[in-house]
């Protein structure tokens, strides 16, 4: 095991891949030159050349329609988004290409692909460069959706992504980059994280709280505060949307009898909208408790800093809303 | 616009294969109209009717290596590219023996084994992911050229002017080639492009581009040759103008009232298959029987076609999720 940064874990990944199967490539805005906005490509084009590591102007929609040709026809392009705010200039291309591609072609044409790059609010960034876009993703049918929230998370999923045979959005957290934690040493051998399988980062029996990416960080904070109080919290983090580890929510629910939804997205139609959905279907029976979510504010992100905190979702927010399930006067 | 004088006449059985090829396309078409108001084939159905030269002038210039992407408008490519007009034809009847096994229809009309890449049915959604074959094939050092079909509608679109500068840029080995039938749907040229020399416009990025008499199929043919050599020897991508003219609504729901008889009369004046008909004729390549029998010949094909969209099976239910993702896992 080594201690290393998220950035850095995602930088050995991309290296890794690159180096293992030729036809993988990296494109995006500033990639090349420059490293990447965030560092995440630091040193690949000395490494590859540009050949593999292109420099694209800014055109999201272009460069990722380009990734979306390129894969039709075996290649494994990742499309770097300097955020997926960004992106949403590209949704017609990952929607209706992209995710579509093998259906609409009766199972003749795929898209192994990987869209990546940071998604979710960072500080004081406003309305829009603080947007969590997993929700337009998770949406359509024919897109995984993944999340890491540690280094060893984005390591293992993104080689995972980078080797699936499907369209991956693989969103990221600019306030993770800096992350450390232990990640398995190269020298190990191949370190994947199979999609689809979710991860048990807390165990506790009183309540769920279930969440992914960034998120994560907070809900563990908010379990260490509540376990001062003798209240034990699972934390589930589900890594990926899609494929969901449904079994790991009904598990976590079925021993706790309560849970909580985090999530840094808007409240209407969110994922937790899904999730307590798949909860109240297949585990209604099993509930002590209405299941409650906890969102960003139904706002676009101001600017201000006392706004901005009061916007997002946070632990004291997660404590409030555990306690409400646990019928608890906080 | 005046355009070069038509390139000569080809040998008999090129012109043949020519005449044949638009005639196709058209009886094709014609019986897809019958069969839509049969109820035969649903959802839209967009006829090419009236645009067959450049289809069959620019297909038959490429290679079974090369790559084709189209719009919605596209049984004319997909005919003209060799992807058999019986899968087609099960493809619009929803029959798990079309291409797309009854996934996708009319708009859709895949076939990976001619390379035909769709069938895309969002305006200029197609540019992009036909700029990516071409950057796939300069990739891997591939001598493949990538056509991408759309139409005079799509260049007030964002992807266009992506696409094109990304193209550019990077000398894909690409050949854009704009059908400027003059209507995007029911808008005339005039109302949506402030500039309405299209083949001036994609001047503008750095390419070779120039515009085409799109109702000789001679000349459509003469000017893929010339744009698909020069990309070949890597002059970069190239733009191809087509001036053409549909002669039939937009839609299955189109009562024209943007345009007039007149003009749609004048404009069948220059009707491609009578073009290179007559011009065979008085070179003595064609006679009465000799298209009659050209004529009996795509009926049959035609007709096999429907019989086998009409003897075609439905994909069985527990099937509606196969191909929302890929049945084989990741890379080994």
């Amino acid at each position: 095991m080594a201690v290393i940064t998220y950035r850095e874990a995602l930088n050995q990944a991309l290296a890794e891949e690159m180096e293992r199967d030729d036809s993988v490539f990296l494109m995006g805005e500033e990639v090349a030159e420059y490293d990447g906005a965030y560092k995440v490509s630091k040193g690949l084009l000395d490494q590859f050349g540009e050949r593999r590591v292109v420099d694209s102007p800014i055109s999201e929609l272009g460069f990722a329609g380009l990734g979306v040709g390129a894969a039709m026809v075996g290649l494994r392009p990742i499309i770097e988004f300097m955020t997926f705010n960004f992106s949403i200039l590209a949704l017609d291309q990952v929607l209706n290409s992209a995710a579509k591609m093998l259906y609409m072609s009766g199972g003749q044409i795929s898209c192994p692909m990987v869209f990546r790059g940071p998604t979710g609010a960072a500080l004081q960034l406003s309305a829009q460069h603080s947007q969590a876009c997993e929700i337009w993703y998770v949406h359509a049918p024919g897109i995984k959706v993944v999340t890491p929230a540690t280094p060893a998370d984005a390591k293992g999923l993104l080689k995972a992504s980078i080797r699936d045979n499907d369209p991956v959005a693989f969103m990221e957290g600019e306030l993770l980059y800096n992350l450390k934690g232990e990640v398995p040493d190269p020298d190990d051998g191949d370190f994947i994280i199979p999609l689809g399988v979710a991860d048990l980062k807390r165990e506790g029996e009183h309540i769920s709280i279930i969440t992914h990416g960034k998120m994560v960080h907070v809900a563990l904070q908010a379990a260490s505060k509540l376990e001062k109080d003798g209240i034990e919290a699972d934390v589930l983090d589900l890594r990926t949307l899609r494929p969901l580890d449904v079994d790991a929510i009904l598990a976590t629910v079925r021993k706790t009898n309560r849970a909580v939804y985090l999530e840094e997205g808007w409240p209407w139609g969110g994922v937790g909208s899904q999730i307590v959905s798949i909860i109240q279907d297949e585990a209604f029976d099993d509930l002590d408790a209405p299941v409650v979510r906890v969102t960003q504010a139904d706002v676009p992100m101001p600017y201000a800093k006392n706004l901005e905190q009061i916007a997002k979702p946070s632990v004291d927010r997660v404590i409030a809303a555990c306690n409400r399930v646990l019928y608890r006067n906080s | 616009m005046t355009f070069p004088p038509s390139p000569p006449l080809p040998d008999e059985s090129h012109a043949r294969a020519l005449l044949r090829s638009m005639i196709l396309i058209r009886r094709f078409e014609e019986k897809c109209a019958e069969l839509y108001t049969r109820q035969k084939i649903r959802g839209f159905l967009h006829l090419y009717i009236g645009e067959e030269a450049v289809a069959a002038g620019s297909l038959p210039v490429l290679e079974p290596r090369d790559s084709v992407v189209a719009t919605y408008r596209e049984h004319g490519q997909a005919l003209a590219r060799g992807v058999p007009a019986t899968t087609i034809m099960a493809e619009m009847y929803g029959r798990k023996e079309g291409c797309a096994r009854g996934r996708g229809g009319s708009m859709h009309i895949f076939d990976a084994e001619t390379r035909f890449y769709g069938g895309n049915a969002i305006v200029a959604g197609g540019l992009p992911l036909a700029a990516g074959l071409a950057l796939a094939a300069q990739m891997k050092g591939e001598d493949r050229v990538t056509a991408c079909y759309f139409g005079d509608g799509a260049m007030a679109e964002g992807e266009f002017h992506e696409s094109m500068n990304l193209a550019a840029l990077w000398d894909l080995p690409l050949l854009f080639c704009c059908e400027n039938n003059l209507y995007a749907m029911g808008t005339a040229l005039a109302i949506a492009h402030a500039e309405t020399d299209l083949a001036l416009r994609a001047t503008s990025y750095g390419m070779p581009a120039w515009a085409v008499d799109g109702m000789d199929v001679l000349a459509v043919e003469d000017a893929t040759r010339r744009a698909v050599q020069s990309i070949r020897a890597g002059g970069g991508p190239h733009f191809l103008e087509f001036r053409t003219y549909r002669f039939r609504p937009h839609s299955m729901f189109d009562p024209e009232l943007y345009r007039s008889r007149e003009e749609v009369s004048e404009w069948k004046k220059r009707d491609p298959i009578p073009l290179l008909a007559d011009r065979m004729r008085q070179a003595g390549m064609l006679d009465d029987d000799a298209l009659a029998a050209l004529e009996s010949e795509v009926t049959a094909e035609v007709e096999e076609a429907v019989t086998f969209a009409e003897e075609g099976s439905w994909e069985p239910v527990e099937e509606l999720t196969r191909f929302v993702h890929s049945e084989t896992g990741g890379a080994p």
